[in-house]
């Protein structure tokens, strides 16, 4: 079974290396770009459990290590 | 007194805390692996600078998985002083023994240069020997600094007391020009309730000796004393 977590920054904190991203963007013409904000995903393969238990141990893992829930959001897919 | 270094892989102010430490306090001091499971009688912690498991995922992320910060976690709840310099600092409030988050750097640079600190509180285990309200000129070394916390979460620290180092101007004023990283209220360095857990990004360990260009760290290590 294949899912991936995506984390990112909770609205209203700082994201300097997304505002650096969206800055370069529009320096490259790209008038039309408003906001960057940047994020991870982390693409996991899992084995011997079944949808429902692969979403609640992500849901662990990803509280636990995989975002820093002070300052991240994470969001679980099972694919 | 005994006082442990961690060192974790990846750790590289190691060396600067135990000859820092030893020079100053004269105190039985060794290292502690990242894999140890005992404190081997440590009666203070220090969590070093450095890039522990090269910063991968988070600063500090892996690290405070580590055998050893399950002991340090154990024994700092109990009340056993704990500082954390820079990458220690990170690891102290991923591990949760101090609120709020190290982030990037608002310029996205690595920031390498000596900066004025002003001590707000002396009395935690390791600001006791300290003046208050003293400007001290100790070194930053670091890319995530930024110190980040919840508006509720700083009120917190307000009212408690927790917060023990702001970055100041070299006349003790927390002005935004003087705040190197962009982090929340200037805030360099804070403590837990009990005051027995600090954390703070500048380096005291780096200015303990006259023939490193200053002796300003030095009362961090006096305080264990």
């Amino acid at each position: 079974m294949k899912a991936q977590v995506h984390v990112k920054l909770k609205s209203g904190v700082l994201d300097p290396q997304g505002l650096a991203i969206s800055k370069s963007l529009q320096s490259l013409g790209y008038d039309g770009i408003v906001s960057v904000r940047q994020g991870k995903v982390f693409d996991i393969e899992i084995n011997g459990v079944d949808e429902k238990a692969a979403e609640s141990m992500l849901k662990e893992v990803s509280s636990k290590l995989l975002a820093n829930t002070v300052i991240e959001d994470f969001e679980v897919r099972v694919l | 007194m005994k006082i442990g270094i961690v060192v974790f892989p990846g750790s590289n102010c190691d060396r600067d805390c135990l000859r820092a430490v030893k020079n100053v306090t004269g105190a039985s001091v060794f290292f502690l692996w990242h894999k140890e499971t005992t404190l081997k009688g440590a009666d203070a912690v220090i969590l070093p600078g450095g890039f522990s498991y090269g910063d991968y995922l988070r600063c500090g992320a892996i690290a405070k998985f580590s055998p050893v910060m399950r002991e340090v976690i154990v024994a700092a709840e109990k009340g056993m002083p704990v500082l954390g310099i820079c990458n220690g600092f990170q690891i102290l409030t991923e591990a949760g023994l101090l609120p709020g988050v190290l982030m990037r750097n608002r310029s996205l640079h690595f920031i390498c240069k000596d900066v004025f600190v002003r001590l707000e509180n002396t009395k935690t285990a390791f600001t006791r020997k300290g003046r208050k309200n003293k400007a001290y000129r100790i070194p930053i070394a670091h890319m995530e600094g930024c110190y980040f916390i919840s508006a509720e979460g700083l009120k917190g620290l307000e009212d408690n007391n927790q917060i023990v180092f702001r970055y100041v101007d070299a006349k003790g004023n927390a002005t935004r020009e003087a705040n190197p990283n962009g982090s929340v209220e200037n805030i360099a360095g804070i403590t837990n309730t009990k005051g027995n857990v600090v954390g703070l990004m500048p380096h005291p360990e780096r200015v303990c000796e006259e023939v490193l260009n200053g002796t300003d760290g030095r009362f961090f290590f006096e305080s264990l004393g």
